[in-house]
Formats: C-alpha cells, sequence, structure tokens
C-alpha cells in the first residue's frame, strides 16, 4: 500500500519538473504566436546559450572576478550572444523568406537548429560543463506527518519561481503592447501587416532575441540540473508532446501541458511501474499527447480552429 | 461628380516599367494622382493593375522609372515606409489578422501612431493610458462610420466576406492615410454590399479630404465613382481621362472586346 505522503512527494517532484519541461515549451509557443513558425532550433538556442553562459563564467571566475559580477556579466554575455544570433537567424534567413509557407519556414529552422548545434559547439567546446548557479539541495517537509517528510529540490522551486516571472511578462508584453499587438499581427498575415506599416524584420528580430532569452532562462535551470552538454537539446522533443497538449499558441497552456506531463509521468512511473513494467516516463508524455491530439486537436488552450468554407 | 477643386499633384508615377522574369507585368507606365480625387485603374485581367499598386506602396520595387509622393521622388522604397509617409491599402483577397477580433485588427492600423514606450504600456499607467484611450476612441468613430458595431469583439475570420472587407477598410482608415490604395474594394460582393461599400468611399473622399486609388472590375461602379480613370493592358497605359472620355476611347474598347494584337 503507497501512502499519502510517498504520493504527495511524487505529484509534487512531478509537478516541479514539470515546470522545467514548461520552460523549454515557452520558447517555442513564443515564436510560434508571434510569427507562425514552428521553431524547431529551440532545444539548440538552449545549448548555444548555456554554452554561452557556463564558459563565459569559468573564464571571468579564472580572471579573478568576483562571482556575483562574473554572474552578471556571464547572463550579459549570454544574452548578446543570444541577440547576435537572432540577427543572424532574421537577417540570413526567416527575412528573406517573408511572405512563404509556414511548412517552408518549419524546414528552414531545422537546418538553422543544426548550424546552431555546430557553431555552439565549435566555438565554446563540446564537453559537459557543470554549472551551479542555483542551489541543488532539498528540503524535507512535514517531517512529522509523514516518515522521512516530503523531498522538495530547491532547483525545482527556483525554477518554478522563474518560469512564473517569465508568464507574467511575456502575458502582458503580449496583451497590453503595440509591440505585442505588432507580433500578433505578422504571425496572421505578414502582407496586411507590412500595408499597416509594421516593420515585419525588426519585429521578427524582437522575436527570435525574446525566444533567445527564454532559451538562456531554461539553460540556466537545466544547465544546474544535467549539466550544459550537447544531449540539452533533447529537451526540445520532451516539449513537443507538452505543447500538444497545452496548445501551439498558448503561454498559459505551455505551463499547465508542462505539469500535466511532469505529474503524470512520475506518478506512472512509480504507481503503475510495478504492475507493467518500468521505463513509463519515457513513453508517457507522447502517448497522452497522441489520445489528446484525438479529442482536441488545438490542445486544452488552443485557438479554435476557425474556417469558413 | 464634382472634381477636386485642387490640381495639386500627390503621387506622380514616371516611366514605370516591371518585370518578373521574362514576364514584363509594367511597361513604362505615367500617371499622376491629384490630391483629393477618386482616381481609379482599370483593365483587363493581368493587366498590371494589382503590381501598379503594390509598386506604389513598395512590395514591389520597379526595375526602372520614379515614383514621387508628396514632392518627394524616389525610385523604391520600403512597405513600411510607404505607411510611414501616409499610404494605406486593402487588399484583393482581404488580407486581416485573422485570429484578432474586428477591433484588434483596426486599432493595428494604429501602430504607426503610438508613441509611448514598451514599458509604459506594458504597465498600462499615465500617459500611455491616455494614449490607447485616445487611440480606441478614434477607432470608434471608425467603426461607427463603417456600421460595424455589432462586430467589434468577433474574430474576422467568422465573419461573412463583405463585412471583411469593411474591417479592412477600417483598418486602412485607421492609418489615416494621405492616399488610399483600394484593390478591387467590391469584389465578390453583392448589389446591396456594393452599394454600402461605394458609399463609404464616396463618403471618405468627401469628409476625410481622402485621396484615394482604386482598382475595379465592376464599369458601373467605376464611371460613377472616380474622377478620372486610368486604362491599362497587356502592362501598358493605353487611355487616361475623365469617366467619359474613357468610354469613347476606341483603344479601350478593343482591349475589352479583344481585338486581335
Amino acid at each position: 500500500m503507497v501512502g499519502l505522503g510517498q504520493f504527495l512527494e511524487v505529484l509534487i517532484g512531478g509537478l516541479m519538473s514539470g515546470v522545467l519541461y514548461s520552460l523549454v515549451a515557452l520558447g517555442f509557443v513564443l515564436i510560434f504566436k508571434a510569427s507562425g513558425v514552428f521553431n524547431f532550433a529551440q532545444g539548440a538556442m538552449v545549448l548555444l546559450a548555456g554554452l554561452a553562459l557556463v564558459r563565459s563564467l569559468d573564464l571571468l571566475v579564472a580572471w579573478g572576478f568576483p562571482l556575483w559580477a562574473a554572474i552578471i556579466l556571464g547572463i550579459g554575455f549570454a544574452a548578446v550572444i543570444m541577440a547576435i544570433t537572432a540577427w543572424l537567424i532574421e537577417r540570413f534567413v526567416i527575412g528573406p523568406l517573408v511572405n512563404q509557407d509556414g511548412l517552408t519556414l518549419f524546414m528552414s529552422t531545422i537546418g538553422v537548429t543544426f548550424i546552431l548545434e555546430g557553431a555552439a559547439q565549435m566555438i565554446f567546446g563540446s564537453d559537459a560543463y557543470p554549472l551551479r548557479l542555483f542551489p541543488t539541495d532539498a528540503w524535507f517537509l512535514f517531517e512529522d506527518l509523514f516518515p522521512g517528510g516530503i523531498l522538495l529540490n530547491k532547483l525545482d522551486v527556483w525554477g518554478g519561481f522563474i518560469a512564473g516571472i517569465l508568464v507574467a511578462g511575456l502575458a502582458i508584453f503580449f496583451e497590453r503592447t503595440k509591440t505585442g499587438r505588432a507580433l500578433r499581427a505578422v504571425a496572421d498575415d505578414h502582407l496586411a501587416a507590412q500595408s499597416v506599416g509594421i516593420p515585419i524584420s525588426w519585429i521578427w528580430f524582437v522575436v527570435w532575441f525574446v525566444a533567445g532569452l527564454v532559451a538562456l532562462v531554461a539553460a540556466t535551470v537545466w544547465g544546474t540540473k544535467l549539466g550544459v552538454q550537447f544531449s540539452i537539446t533533447f529537451l526540445a522533443l520532451k516539449a513537443l508532446p507538452v505543447l500538444i497538449i497545452g496548445g501551439l499558441t498558448s503561454i498559459p497552456g505551455a505551463i499547465v501541458g508542462g505539469l500535466i506531463v511532469g505529474a503524470g509521468e512520475k506518478i506512472a512511473e512509480v504507481f503503475l511501474g510495478s504492475y507493467i513494467g518500468g521505463g513509463i516516463e519515457y513513453w508517457f508524455a507522447y502517448v497522452l499527447a497522441l489520445a489528446l491530439l484525438l479529442v482536441r486537436p488545438q490542445g486544452l488552450f488552443g485557438e479554435r480552429i476557425i474556417e469558413r468554407i | 461628380m464634382k472634381m477636386p477643386n485642387t490640381s495639386e499633384i500627390l503621387l506622380r508615377v514616371e516611366g514605370v516599367s516591371l518585370a518578373f522574369g521574362g514576364v514584363k507585368a509594367l511597361r513604362d507606365v505615367s500617371f499622376d494622382i491629384r490630391k483629393g480625387e477618386i482616381r481609379a485603374i482599370i483593365g483587363p485581367n493581368g493587366a498590371g493593375k494589382t503590381s501598379m499598386l503594390n509598386v506604389i506602396n513598395g512590395f514591389y520595387h520597379p526595375n526602372h522609372g520614379a515614383i514621387t509622393f508628396k514632392g518627394r521622388t524616389r525610385a523604391q522604397m520600403q512597405p513600411y515606409e510607404a505607411s510611414r509617409g501616409g499610404i494605406a491599402r486593402t487588399f484583393q483577397n482581404v488580407a486581416l489578422f485573422k485570429g484578432m477580433s474586428a477591433l484588434d485588427n483596426i486599432m493595428a492600423g494604429r501602430t504607426l501612431k503610438m508613441r509611448r514606450g514598451l514599458l509604459w504600456q506594458t504597465l498600462r499607467y499615465g500617459p500611455a493610458l491616455a494614449e490607447e484611450i485616445e487611440h480606441r476612441h478614434r477607432v470608434e468613430e471608425i467603426i461607427d462610420f463603417l456600421e460595424i458595431e455589432a462586430i467589434r469583439r468577433v474574430p474576422v475570420a467568422r465573419l461573412p466576406y463583405g463585412l471583411q472587407k469593411r474591417v479592412e477598410l477600417g483598418r486602412a482608415l485607421a492609418m489615416e492615410p494621405d492616399l488610399l490604395l483600394l484593390d478591387e474594394p467590391m469584389a465578390g460582393m453583392n448589389l446591396e454590399e456594393k452599394e454600402d461599400m461605394s458609399r463609404f468611399i464616396i463618403d471618405v473622399n468627401n469628409h476625410y479630404g481622402t485621396t484615394i486609388a482604386l482598382i475595379e472590375h465592376d464599369m458601373s461602379v467605376v464611371m460613377d465613382l472616380s474622377h478620372r480613370v486610368a486604362v491599362l493592358d497587356h502592362g501598358v497605359k493605353i487611355a487616361d481621362g475623365t469617366p467619359d472620355q474613357v468610354k469613347e476611347n476606341q483603344a479601350v474598347i478593343d482591349a475589352y472586346l479583344g481585338v486581335a494584337h
């Protein structure tokens, strides 16, 4: 018989790791919402941002900077790298493809993925680099209620906190500002957006830069958890079911989708694993996404698909 | 119909040629648009009418020739420069922001007029709030003018075609343009919708004094609405003048009835 304490621990642990999936999914949603492009390169951008951050940190510390200054400068440096990347992508890949089909743009981001992965490792190195931005020990809660208490990773709490701030900021940016409205306009129709005077290349730079910053945030948390290394790009694959469940166009959807995937796979692993064999964690999210596709193709929070025939 | 009482020239197109590979869409086309007039561009399918509009608002860059708008001459410009300079347009196949409401679509037309910084807009505080309210007020006037109050919250993808065209006109008007380009504003409309649209076009011209250049296939509409008509055929301007002059022109009659070239 499984105790309530264990159930709560698994649930909370799952929810928390779900938030970390959401951090990666957010980058996808952002670019899709704002340019109608499904950005396959988001995982590669997390790798690039993480490598730029961890390598500059190491160098700055070796030069004798105090840790706090090194962190600020390192994050600044990584942000500049993401800005340059955004500019290059707009200038040489997305810019020349204005008014092209969504599928064409998607294919181009696959190309961007390989270039970013290669360039990032060529410039910053291809080892696994440990990153220590957040505490990695754990709290034990309610020790008087449950034997052993409930384990709660401090890193996960930080991740949740950061994701919350990020989502609030992005939601306000999209809904309330002129630039946010311009972003949605560009996503809907390039020509019409140009005709009302929206400078499309500037907007795309902003979108890719913000997605780069979201990738940087994801890299700080995931880099602390796993170390900064090539396998961090596979996070993008975990973000796919999160997107399908939450809806590609919804920022809150990315969060809720992440929570469902995170909690669902942990609970399934722990409580079903003993009956149908382990390893559920690795496929649970995809099966869940597939089931949801059948009943609600736009995702839980996605925009209703409206079409006049 | 009353001619505008000024002969000041707002836009002049001189010797514009445009080719796509071997296809010559425009060949040495010259004409002008006077301030305050309704200027029609007509011609059979494939005559280069839409290409001409695309050149004027910067979507296409001509291979030869120059465009003078408000006294400034240039060989080519970017679409956002055209809209910043006061050129607004609608499209042959409605180009709206489909996921957004009619209101948001028209608000998008105010993009260039908004000045307050991102931070203030985010916080909805002070001057930025006042600015948003002021723009909203202007947009509501346009909504009243076009009689689309009832649909302002509806996502435009759900609206019937005629209303979508009206929202698109609203978005162009929200830019308070000096020159309004309308690409087949009546295409696909029934008689009643066409009459409504004609009324709006005349009202825009009368009340706001907006100069209008329009492409239209419905000849009775063109002849009723416009002060002057330019006729294109196979990328060449074959006639230019008042509706009555154009109607009498043998080259125009041949182009429409199809004489062997």
